[in-house]
């Protein structure tokens, strides 16, 4: 009989499964238990499971990062919405940041920020956040 | 709720009816298919039977049969029965989707319409189509006629979505000599058919929006060998499922099917071994071979994965020749039904002499004379003890005799 990955507490454990503990058809559940109404729920409270992404570092290919700043930010949400890989943190429709684990530098958040100058600009990835922000441009005039 | 259909106790149907009774009758959830001769009528009779009511789900016109299997693979990982039906360009086409249904461990059921791969463009019959999908992980059941078409669809959902199995199942049937070719079928009526199969019983449903799910994962030289090695594992290990259905199938209705199918090989000296409608044409060279005193006999399989090798060596034990009858061009090798049946009595410790014929290519009739001059060489060769033919032969070709070894 299969082991059931949702006993499973660790990846280390995983790594002891022979052929025979696995399920059937690789299928990995995102939590250890069954979340009610999950978008109600925090990341932070969500029980994930160490199979889920959630759990990994997956940022590593990254070249360039965005950074970002709350001087100028209006809280559109429009970032949060649009990046690919929910890796804008925000709460109560408030903006925290850049959840650089998960975050693969593809840049769509720069590209949909609203203000003048933007919020969320790349820089490289090898620059320090507070460097960066000493840099941000300056309002740019109409023309 | 769905409408009966009311069936006669015999009812004239060909083999593309046939399964598609049985698609309907087993009330598959959803339907992704894209048509193709022979195997359009599986399809176009079962939308016809979903638009006049007989069934509750749903059929998904899709543009291509990568996206028929796609269809059917997200379908059953979201927790349904999904079904649908091919041929020729349009399997070959499904493969890559073939290997992911079989990985994933979804139990679709496939009606598979044998039909030639072109070049040159082909639409009647042969076995390339099915030797194609001969490794994509999924139990094989063959039928070599309407009625067993319509039999073995209705077991393929009982097998496939057995908790021991959960694997997608193909049945295959020859391309027109089967599918278009009307014969006296027995159905089971509605209820019956629908009690036998049974409800689907969704296994980590992706619609469990409580309890997410991922499937199709990526793994690479840390996992992938170990869940190829469990599919495998289940896969052979399928035999006990595939006979207690069989078994159950023959206690509603009086049919008895068998891992191996044989004819008059209780003391048979030579054997035809072949797949498909050939088998019910061998049993009649069989007869009339028997009547020139060559105690001449066949052997099928019913399953061809998983191979059922025990049974193999077994039914053809006490023979002196066989000929394996390959029904697909060899590309450059024996056909395949040679190698394993060679592989098999080798295996076994016994050595028949083993003879290849290569036939029936892109629908050519296979005539009773031609199978009769197969037990013709069949019977030198054990009357000499040793092969005294070429051992790779092909059958009803035109032009100079093509033979190999």
């Amino acid at each position: 009989m299969a082991k059931d990955m949702k006993e499973i507490k660790k990846v280390e454990e995983i790594n002891e499964l022979g052929w025979n503990e696995l399920i059937p058809g690789a299928a990995l559940f995102s939590f250890t238990e069954p979340v009610e109404d999950v978008v109600e729920v925090p990341m932070e409270e969500r029980p994930y499971a160490p199979t889920n992404s959630h759990e990994w570092q997956v940022g590593d290919w990254r070249v360039e990062k965005p950074v970002y700043n709350r001087d100028l930010c209006i809280d559109c949400q429009f970032c949060w919405v649009f990046c690919p890989d929910i890796s804008i943190l925000s709460r109560d429709k408030k903006m925290i940041g850049v959840i650089y684990e998960h975050c693969k530098g593809c840049g769509i958040c720069v590209e949909v920020c609203p203000t003048n100058p933007k919020s969320l600009l790349m820089f490289p990835e090898h620059m320090d956040n507070n460097e960066a922000l000493s840099m941000w441009p300056k309002k740019e005039e109409k023309k | 709720m769905a409408k009966k259909f009311e069936l006669n106790e015999v009812e004239v149907w060909d083999g593309n009816m046939a399964a598609a009774h049985a698609l309907r009758q087993a009330q598959v959830d959803i339907v992704a298919a894209y048509p193709i001769t022979p195997s359009t009528p599986i399809v176009q009779n079962y939308s016809k039977f979903l638009a006049d009511g007989y069934v509750d789900g749903e059929f998904i016109m899709v543009e291509s049969e990568h996206s028929a299997m796609s269809g059917c693979v997200a379908a059953s990982a979201a927790g349904v029965r999904a079904a649908t039906a091919t041929s020729s360009q349009g399997f070959a086409l499904m493969v890559e989707v073939l290997y992911q249904a079989s990985g994933m461990r979804l139990p679709i059921v496939l009606t598979v319409v044998n039909r030639a791969l072109a070049a040159p463009l082909n639409v009647n019959g042969d076995h390339s189509d099915m030797y194609l999908g001969r490794d994509a992980g999924w139990i094989n059941l063959c039928s070599y006629n309407p009625q067993e078409a319509y039999d073995l669809t209705l077991m393929a959902f009982k097998i496939g979505e057995d908790p021991n199995v959960r694997l997608p199942v193909m049945v295959h049937q020859d391309g027109f000599i089967c599918s278009h070719t009307a014969q006296n079928v027995r159905p089971l009526q509605d209820e019956e058919a629908a009690e036998f199969v049974g409800e689907y019983k969704p296994v980590n449903t992706m619609l469990d929006v409580a309890n997410p799910v991922t499937h199709g994962v990526q793994t690479e030289e840390d996992w992938h060998f170990e869940h190829k090695a469990r599919q495998h594992h289940d896969l052979m290990n399928s035999f006990d499922t595939i006979k207690k259905v069989f078994n159950e199938f023959k206690e509603r209705t009086g049919r008895e099917y068998d891992l191996v199918y044989t004819y008059k090989m209780d003391d048979a000296d030579v054997a035809i071994f072949a797949l498909g409608t050939t088998v019910e044409s061998a049993r009649i060279a069989a007869d009339q071979m028997r009547e020139k005193g060559i105690k001449a006999g066949v052997v099928s399989l019913r399953v061809l994965r998983p191979f059922p090798f025990k049974e193999v060596a077994k039914a053809l034990e006490n023979v002196k020749a066989v000929a394996a009858m390959d029904r697909s061009a060899p590309g450059g090798t024996f056909g395949a039904l040679f190698n394993e049946v060679s592989a098999t009595m080798l295996a076994h410790g016994k050595s028949p002499v083993m003879l290849n014929y290569i036939y029936g290519l892109g629908g050519r009739d296979t005539t009773i004379d031609m199978l009769k001059e197969v037990y013709e060489d069949l019977d030198k060769c054990a009357k000499a003890g040793k092969a005294v033919v070429p051992l790779q032969q092909f059958l009803g070709l035109r032009g100079p005799k093509l033979s190999f070894y």
